[in-house]
């Protein structure tokens, strides 16, 4: 789940990244970054925050 | 109220959440006893919260405020550079070391400096300010929620509600934003803690396609270093006026503002509840972190897209006729090549005066005048730059700068009256916040405001410093309330009051200059023009600083020969 959510993170600000470098149309940005960002807050809280147990 | 939340009060302005601050630093203990060693905390503790706490709400107005202002490029990185270097060291070299040294919350050391009545005034500014703040907060959380629905936004200048569609928006989202903080707190600050990493992102976000528009609509091809300083200096950070109605700044501007924006939490010693736990006083190298993160990176990347905004606006018909036809600088330009130009400030200013001078003249009736500063609608800018997931930004960004804030004021409010219930009075201070977010002028005018706030509070971060390092060394007691047993040190609360009231004689030296003259008072000189808020907090510290002095002096010795002796430092 922790890579879910970090993929995320790297695919909201990729788009922008390739928009810069005209790899990317600003629709095709926008689009995917909407993606990464729901992607991101629906999986981040399964992780974010809880304790970690220890292996017994 | 317990002490947690006391410290929660006296803690910083914009910032995610003081007390998950607490949380995440080891806890809600030692309220009134120093940090001991085995709770302390390293490094790294320090940097992820500091980053993201300075990306937030306030950064959307802040950035397009400094275009609105007429900064060029040079004034803006270069000032950023250095403003933000300056108070990552005024945490080093001021607060870090009182706080690894005391590891005591600001508001324990406040009651033992100031005694508890000055310190519930001191907490009743801070509420009202927090409230003030968390209103503009709502206001630009409004701004993505109306456009949404079509609202019509209120402009550069306003200072009052525009539209019956912006006062439901900015009741609905202040409504839901205090009832959440009343009943959820916690929960908003743990959505906060998730949101802040991706928030970082989106303002980087921001930048990169602001600068590819730039790029695009300048037909810019980027060769070299120097091609990114010209784009910077020619289309985006083009110096010049400011906006009519704004201050222009200068490097100067900049970096002071860089530096005091934060100066309840540096200069005015807020953050010794947060370093209280660090190992070392150099963690406070980790404040940079926030700094140029948030106060460097976001302001850049949100300024880009206000500058964006003004790069796309050309001049109407009727202004390209209204400058022709008026201006002596615009008389030859061709009205194509006028009309395809960006709008810039000199354009707005000019054709605002040949206005008023044809309302003057009778030409054209004052209802009539068309031409109007740019709005800054931070949910447009946002919107246009990466859609949905910059509206979403705009309004997480706000909210969870609303959320802690609005809390805050709220603990502020109930330590004065202690009986009532937090989930009311949390209420209560969300709907005055609300309130404030109906007016845009706070949001509007939010580099006046932070400078507004860094100043009231500054005198007491001077009182702290002074108190912990040099009192002792004129004979005099530290912590005098402590140790006198008052709970109203009048040296303190003369220095907060005095330093106040010379201040705001500076800022507004012009203003009483002329008021006084009207009324045949020549008293103050004419050429002297006061001192800009942006500037004013340095010279007031060392006021303050050597005031408490003199006051303690004066106050100690009162005090003994009345009562009690001293007892040894």
């Amino acid at each position: 789940m922790q890579a879910i959510s970090w993929l995320s993170i790297v695919g909201t600000v990729l788009p922008s990244v390739l928009y810069l470098f005209n790899m990317l149309s600003l629709d095709a940005c926008k689009g995917i970054m909407l993606c990464t960002t729901i992607t991101w807050f629906v999986a981040t809280p399964l992780w974010m925050g809880r304790e970690v147990k220890p292996a017994t | 109220m317990t002490e947690d939340e006391k410290s929660a009060v006296a803690g910083a302005p914009g910032s995610a959440a003081a007390p998950e601050h607490h949380e995440s630093l080891g806890g809600d203990e030692f309220e009134r006893e120093p940090v001991p060693r085995r709770a302390q905390l390293g490094f790294k503790s320090f940097v992820g919260m500091y980053a993201g706490e300075h990306c937030a709400g306030t950064e959307l107005m802040i950035g397009p405020l400094f275009v609105a202002a007429g900064v060029s490029a040079f004034d803006l990185i270069v000032g950023l550079l250095l403003g933000n270097l300056l108070a990552v060291l005024s945490w080093m070299f001021l607060t870090a070391p009182i706080a690894t040294r005391a590891r005591l919350t600001l508001y324990y050391q406040l009651e033992q400096i100031c005694g508890r009545s000055l310190v519930t005034l001191y907490n009743l500014a801070n509420g009202v300010m927090f409230c003030f703040l968390a209103g503009a907060m709502i206001t630009v959380s409004a701004t993505a929620v109306g456009l949404m629905f079509h609202v019509e936004m209120p402009g550069l200048n306003d200072l009052y509600p525009n539209s019956v569609g912006w006062i439901v928006t900015v009741l609905v989202v202040g409504a839901l934003i205090a009832v959440v903080a009343a009943f959820g707190y916690q929960s908003v600050s743990k959505f906060a803690n998730i949101a802040s990493p991706w928030m970082v992102l989106v303002f980087l976000a921001f930048g990169l396609v602001a600068a590819r528009e730039f790029l695009d609509s300048t037909d810019t091809q980027i060769k070299s270093v120097s091609d990114i300083w010209q784009l910077a200096n020619t289309s985006i950070w083009k110096g010049g006026e400011p906006l009519p109605g704004q201050t222009k700044f200068t490097f100067w501007h900049v970096t002071f503002f860089a530096w005091f924006c934060n100066m309840a939490m540096h200069i005015g010693m807020s953050d010794l509840t947060v370093f209280r736990f660090a190992r070392k006083s150099q963690y406070a190298v980790a404040t940079g972190a926030g700094m140029y993160v948030g106060h460097f990176m976001a302001w850049i990347a949100a300024s880009m897209l206000f500058a964006l905004q003004m790069h796309n606006d050309h001049p109407e018909q009727y202004m390209v006729d209204l400058l022709k036809e008026h201006s002596a600088q615009y008389a030859t330009a061709d009205p194509a090549e006028l009309a395809q130009a960006p709008k810039t400030a000199e354009m707005i200013r000019e054709a605002m005066e040949i206005e008023n001078q044809l309302v003057d003249n009778g030409v054209l009736k004052a209802e009539d005048k068309r031409i109007s500063v740019p709005a800054l609608v931070p949910g447009d800018l946002a919107y246009n730059a990466c859609g949905i997931t910059g509206l979403i930004c705009v309004v997480i960004a706000g909210w969870t700068t609303a959320n802690p804030t609005i809390y805050r004021a709220g603990l502020a409010f109930q330590a004065i009256i202690p009986r009532t219930s937090r989930f009311l009075v949390t209420l209560l201070t969300g709907a005055l916040a609300t309130l404030a977010g109906l007016f845009p002028a706070i949001a509007m005018k939010l580099l006046d405001f932070v400078a507004l706030y860094g100043m009231v509070l500054m005198p007491m971060g001077a009182v702290v410093f002074v108190d912990y390092w040099l009192i002792r060394k004129f004979g005099l007691q530290s912590n005098y309330a402590a140790f006198s047993r008052k709970t109203f040190n009048l040296a303190a609360g003369l220095t907060w009051f005095l330093t106040l009231g010379v201040c705001t004689v500076l800022v507004k030296y012009t203003w009483i200059q002329e008021s006084l003259a009207k009324r045949g008072f020549d008293l103050l000189p004419a050429d002297f023009q006061g001192v800009q808020i942006y500037f004013v907090s340095l010279p007031g510290w060392f006021f303050a600083a050597v005031l408490y002095v003199l006051l303690s002096a004066v106050y100690q010795r009162k005090v003994h020969k009345g009562g009690a002796a001293p007892a040894t430092a």
